[in-house]
């Protein structure tokens, strides 16, 4: 039998839902997130909060500290390259890497092009806005999408708006009849499979995610209650008061996220969250990079 | 029939898409009181094996299912629920359920560049696709039968009504394992 990596990734993707990905920078933080109970952990140099601090050019981590991590964990580990950055790419598969991210979190290597990730292997996820970037990334190659929410602001805005646009065109599309799918898939700039898959199934052809401002156990149950099958959550672990407590609650909030009760007990005594960013306080907005 | 799916973390709903195929009717366990139901099978799904472990223990869930599996309730195991099954897993994790006498290595065929798909013919049920993903297999059987190897790898076993695979029947399109997981429910 042909063993069809791209089904294969996507596959992986489905193991990964009602779970939560974790972004860690070291082997220790690795293990309390596996232990907290990530289902996978994104390996990388610099939590998003710290890049939009630094400011400065963000890059691929280095490949021995990601090694590193993979040694630490039993869980499946996932790392960063840039936008188009197909090198970086080609650098993570060869380290056997679970899962590319292909992160507008780190400074876009080309403006025009992303990655043809058909090219590879390993399976990447990709961030998106509305329905219209999720098929163009699955149409490269995608095998996981998440909101692009805004990274490194503990400000859940942006991820519910996200979610909500993929949300309602999807909605849009279903309602649709034949006639009216090719233009849908014209505007959208997508093939018209993809278009006629999402009329059909009334869903992407892949697992989507949330991320991008999730903090508390609320944000998490908030995302899945609209729709997201998990939750990655980047700086709101690491920068927060209590690392190993809220990483726990979160994951317990995703499993749980209908049971107001049970997240209202979650919530008590996390110690200080992250200190967030407003959408308004920002100038740069990390979600406005690769369309 | 009833069946239950635990629903902590994985891919539950690929189970029950398949089970209300076959006819079943199933619902989902995310704590405790949704225990209070009465069922005649569990399904633990595909997922990380230390997540859901964690949230069948730290939602007290561990102790009715073990006891509720040791009374002979019937359970179909995937990947990671074969490894909450294990009495004995390999990376030295403490065993979540513990009620088949076999012995599991995690990850055994490697990262996700190692997963496949293929097909071979298990025990009982004939030739059937399997999709391995970061998949686990069994290094020792001794209480359970063998129902499936792959190379000498054992991936499928049998012990009185809990069936272990460490593949993933419910990524594929042939039902006939849980038509057969139905029969013994």
């Amino acid at each position: 039998m042909e063993n069809n990596r791209y089904k294969l990734n996507k596959e992986l993707a489905q193991m990964l839902k009602g779970g939560v990905i974790m972004d860690v920078t070291t082997p220790e933080q690795a293990k309390i997130a596996e232990s907290a109970g990530a289902c996978a952990v994104m390996a990388l140099e610099r939590i998003p909060a710290d890049i939009r601090a630094a400011g400065g050019v963000s890059r691929m981590s280095d490949p021995k500290m990601i090694k590193g991590i993979m040694d630490a964990v039993s869980i499946p580990v996932m790392a960063k390259c840039r936008i188009g950055h197909f090198a970086e790419a080609q650098i993570l598969q060869a380290i056997e890497i679970d899962y590319i991210d292909e992160s507008e979190v780190l400074s876009p290597a080309d403006d025009v092009y992303h990655i043809n990730k058909r090219n590879f292997d390993v399976p990447f996820v990709c961030g998106a806005k509305d329905l219209g970037e999720a098929l163009r990334r699955i149409n490269e190659g995608a095998s996981m999408i998440r909101t692009k929410g805004e990274p490194g602001t503990g400000d859940i805005v942006q991820a519910v708006r996200h979610m909500r646009m993929m949300n309602s065109e999807i909605r849009r599309i279903q309602s649709m009849n034949e006639d009216e799918l090719y233009n849908a898939a014209k505007i959208l700039q997508v093939p018209y499979d993809l278009v006629q898959y999402v009329h059909e199934n009334g869903r992407i052809p892949v697992v989507n995610f949330a991320a991008g401002g999730v903090a508390t156990p609320a944000d998490a149950a908030l995302m899945m209650q609209l729709g997201a099958e998990g939750v990655f959550v980047g700086s709101g672990i690491f920068k927060s008061g209590n690392p190993e407590k809220r990483a726990s609650a979160i994951v317990k909030a995703v499993t749980n996220y209908n049971d107001a009760k049970l997240i209202a007990e979650l919530s008590e005594d996390l110690g200080e969250a992250m200190v967030g960013i407003n959408e308004s306080e920002i100038t740069l907005l990390m979600a406005e990079r690769g369309k | 029939m009833v069946i239950a799916v635990l629903a902590l973390q994985g891919d539950f709903a690929e189970h029950e898409k398949k089970l209300i195929e076959c006819g079943a009717e199933c619902f989902e366990i995310r704590q405790l009181k949704d225990l209070e139901r009465d069922f005649d099978g569990l399904v633990l799904p595909g997922g990380e094996s230390t997540v859901i472990g964690k949230l069948l223990r730290e939602l007290d869930l561990l102790e009715t299912l073990k006891a509720k599996i040791n009374n002979g309730l019937p359970v179909l195991a995937t990947c990671a629920g074969m490894i909450l099954l294990a009495k004995s897993i390999d990376s030295g994790e403490t065993p979540h359920l513990a009620t088949m006498d076999i012995a599991v290595k995690r990850n055994a065929f490697g990262r996700q560049l190692g997963s496949f798909h293929t097909a071979a013919e298990m025990k009982n049920i004939g030739n059937v696709p399997m999709t391995f993903i970061r998949a686990p297999y069994i290094t020792e059987c001794h209480g359970a039968e063998i129902l499936a190897d792959i190379d000498g790898k054992i991936v499928a076993a049998q012990q009185g009504n809990q069936i272990a695979l460490a593949f993933h029947p419910e990524l594929d399109e042939c039902n006939r394992i849980y038509e057969y997981f139905l029969r013994i429910c």
